[in-house]
Parts: C-alpha cells; sequence; structure tokens
C-alpha cells in the first residue's frame, strides 16, 4: 500500500466537517505546520482537536480558531491564545482541559489497545467529577479512558516512504504517541527518504502506524519565547 | 523581606547531589540560577528533556528545542530526549526527586491551588496536576500574600485545587515554613522579617516553636 502522498492538501482530503483529530506538538514546537494550513484552506468544521496546546493568535491551531473551524479543543493548557480566550468566554468554543500527562496516556493508550488506566492525576480536583475511582496500595486512582481520533496529524524529522519516523529533540513530545492512537495517521516530514536510508536503530515510531507520508515545505518553525545567553 | 530572586536561591540550597528535579515556570526557574558549586542536579523539563542547558547563544537557537516553559534551551553532555508520555512515566513513578511550584494557595493541609481561577484565568492545569499528584517532595515558592495583601497560607483553600496533602516546605518572601500533620511549621525568617509579621500574613495554622533562625543566604 502506497503510503507517500505529494503534500498537505492530499494528505487531509478524506478528513471531513465534524471530524476528531489528534494534532502533535507542545506549543508551537513539532507542531504539523503544513496539515494545519491544509485544513485551514480546505475550510472543514466542526472539529473536535486533541492537541496538548491550541497555538497562538496567527500560528498553529490558532490558524484554525480564527476560521472558527475547531468545536472543541481537548488540552492541557491554551494560555498563549487571545481568540481562543475570547471564543470559550463566549460560549463558540467547547473546551477541556485535562492533565497533560494524562493527555499523552490517554494517546497512548489509544495507540495500545488499552480501553482506559488508572492514575493517580487528578485525584481530588474537579479532574475528578465523574469519574470512576479506585484504592490500590491504599492511594486512590481514577480511572480514564483511551481517546478515539478519527485522525492524527503528526510532524516527524526523518521518515522513510514505508513510513518509519524519527523526531528531533524536543520536538518529538506528544507525536509519536499521536501517530500511533489514529485511526488514520498523517506524518509531514522536513526529510523524506527511501526504505534503508534509516538505521532501523534509531526508529521511534514504525511506518505500521503511518497511513500517509509527504515531505512538508516551508517550515517556519516559529518560536514562542526567544531566549538567548549573550557569551 | 527576600525578592524573587532571593526565594531561588534559598530553594536552591535544598538540592542535593544527585537529584532529578522539575522547576515549575516562573520564580521556580531561577533555582536552575542557584545550583550549589560542587552537586550535579539533573533538570526535567516535562515536555522531553532531561539533563536541560542553559539558555542557547544567538548562534545556537533551535526552534526545536524547548523546555516547558516554551524557552529556547540546550543540553549537556548526558542529556536525553523522549516522548511526553515517558515523561510524564517518570513523573507519576516517583523518579523525580524534588519538584519547585509557584502557587496560588497552599493550606495548612498540603493541599495547593495553582492552575485556574474561575471566570479569569483558565489556561489550564499544564503538568501541574500530575506532578503534585506523584511528587515524592514539593517544594512551593511563592509570595506570602496577594497583591490585595490577603494571606495565601490559608486554612482552606478557595481557588480550585490542583493536589491534596503534597506540600512538603513552603519558601516566601517572608520565610521557610514546613508543611506537617501539625499545620504550617516556621523553620526560617528572612531578613528583617519578624514572627509577628508571619503570623500577620498567615491565616492557616502557624507553628512557632523556640527561637527561629535568620535564614542563610
Amino acid at each position: 500500500m502506497e503510503k507517500v502522498v505529494a503534500n498537505a492538501d492530499i494528505a487531509v482530503q478524506n478528513i471531513e466537517d465534524n471530524a476528531t483529530l489528534m494534532l502533535g506538538g507542545f506549543g508551537l514546537c513539532g507542531i504539523p505546520e503544513n496539515c494545519i494550513g491544509a485544513l485551514v484552506r480546505k475550510g472543514v468544521n466542526g472539529l473536535t482537536c486533541i492537541s496538548n496546546n491550541a497555538g497562538v493568535d496567527d500560528f498553529g491551531i490558532g490558524l484554525m480558531l480564527q476560521q472558527k473551524q475547531v468545536k472543541k479543543m481537548i488540552s492541557s493548557y491554551v494560555g498563549e491564545n487571545a481568540e481562543f480566550e475570547r471564543q470559550l468566554l463566549s460560549g463558540e468554543l467547547e473546551v477541556e482541559l485535562i492533565p497533560q500527562g494524562t493527555l499523552a496516556e490517554r494517546c497512548r493508550a489509544a495507540g495500545s489497545g488499552v480501553p482506559a488506566f488508572y492514575t493517580p492525576a487528578g485525584v481530588g480536583t474537579e479532574v475528578a467529577e465523574g469519574k470512576e475511582t479506585r484504592e490500590f496500595g491504599g492511594k486512590t486512582y481514577l480511572l480514564e479512558h483511551a481517546f478515539d481520533a478519527d485522525f492524527a496529524i503528526v510532524k516527524a524529522w526523518k521518515g522513510d516512504t514505508d513510513g518509519n519516523i524519527i523526531f528531533k529533540a524536543t520536538a518529538r513530545n506528544f507525536n509519536p504517541m499521536m501517530a500511533m492512537a489514529g485511526k488514520y495517521t498523517i506524518v509531514e516530514v522536513e526529510e523524506l527518504v527511501e526504505p534503508g536510508e534509516l538505521d532501523p536503530n534509531f526508529i521511534h515510531v514504525p511506518g505500521i502506524f503511518v497511513n500517509a507520508i509527504f515531505k512538508g515545505t516551508d517550515y517556519e518553525k516559529r518560536i514562542e519565547q526567544r531566549t538567548v545567553r549573550s557569551s | 523581606m527576600l525578592t524573587k530572586e532571593l526565594i531561588a536561591k534559598r530553594i536552591a540550597k535544598e538540592l542535593k547531589d544527585g537529584y532529578y528535579v522539575n522547576l515549575g515556570i516562573g520564580v521556580p526557574t531561577l533555582v536552575a540560577n542557584y545550583i550549589p558549586d560542587g552537586i550535579h542536579v539533573t533538570l526535567q523539563s516535562e515536555n522531553g528533556l532531561l539533563g536541560m542547558g542553559p539558555f542557547p547563544t544567538e548562534e545556537k537557537v533551535d526552534a526545536d528545542l524547548i523546555n516547558a516553559g516554551k524557552q529556547t534551551v540546550t543540553t549537556l553532555p548526558g542529556s536525553a530526549f523522549f516522548d511526553s508520555a515517558t515523561s510524564f512515566a517518570m513523573i507519576r513513578s516517583g523518579r523525580v526527586d524534588l519538584t519547585v511550584l509557584g502557587a496560588m494557595e497552599v493550606n495548612d493541609k498540603g493541599d495547593i491551588s495553582n492552575w485556574k481561577i474561575p471566570g479569569k484565568m483558565v489556561k489550564g492545569m499544564g503538568g501541574a496536576i500530575d506532578l503534585v499528584a506523584s511528587a515524592k517532595n514539593i517544594i512551593v515558592a511563592m509570595m506570602h500574600t496577594n497583591k490585595g495583601g490577603e494571606s495565601k497560607l490559608l486554612k482552606e483553600c478557595t481557588l480550585p485545587i490542583t493536589g491534596l496533602n503534597c506540600v512538603k516546605k513552603v519558601v516566601t518572601n517572608l520565610c521557610v515554613l514546613d508543611v506537617t500533620e501539625r499545620g504550617f511549621e516556621l523553620k526560617e525568617l528572612a531578613p528583617g522579617v519578624t514572627v509577628d509579621m508571619v503570623r500577620e500574613a498567615t491565616e492557616g495554622r502557624l507553628v512557632v516553636e523556640g527561637d527561629i533562625p535568620e535564614m542563610e543566604l
């Protein structure tokens, strides 16, 4: 089955209104810039987006929020986006805030055939409301469920045409678990190579999890907090 | 009274050789500037980096290498990258020796509120709820009172809870307090601060026993 597609527009062509998407990235680091651009051009609406953050006003998922394409955000931290806050307070946008580790684990469970798991995170907080609890070894844990996403949209550094992928530095973040969790996983890479060119010892996500892969272009890689030292 | 820098400097004295440490955003991040000479501490950044180095020089800035505060950082010899699930596996399984966090409120049972002000601030909890649920040792770095002059060391937290019964120590601009079954135990005073000033600024149960030393900075 050929996994390589020509570009982002073709990669996202099967995404319809009201789909549930996972989008990789932490802040603006390791986000699928090309696919986000294609989703904005395609104009799909009513999307549920599972992503640690919601971009900034004019970059990342913020571009989809500007076009009011997002019905619901499932995130751990959404603090850098004024348009997001406006839509949230006006009730246009539904938001589910989830502890970051639980968000990661719900992705991992989804990609691992595990329907639910117990975690200590959120016991005694509003996160626990309505959730089943159970004691193990005298400590209370919450039952959390695997996500159910139609598509995972992931940014990797290098990939081969079989869909094996490698991430760079902290641009890895949520991308590997999301790549494993999508019913249909789309990967954009900076470098796309032939099978055999990547060392099998260093593959982060094997190609079995990947449905479509393409070489992205024109990465901006915007930096949120550019911090430097003088010498 | 302590500045934010001096709060960070005092907390840095709690670091021990071989510690893995997670520093929250804000004052906790400053602790990295005061790691005592002769000890080796490894900083964990929950977005996927163990062994966080200093900010890069202009030439070394890499958009793919940031910390949990989204600041550009560097690696050190021995650093490791990993995904977010692995990062929180380290946190939940108790591998992180010390977590330093800011807070809006702490109560005398060690409960902490630091992620939400209903109707005002709805940014999200990030990794704070996961961190406080599992950390063995949590130190809170904060001002003793809020901008309105009200105590942040309370009998009961009024804001949504981040975690229960988890804070072990609080370092404020006024003093160092241990959180025990008896409440906030006053351990050290900042230069120029009296026990009465701490009493005045603390709403929760305060335990004062014997002479309270001035903290060494």
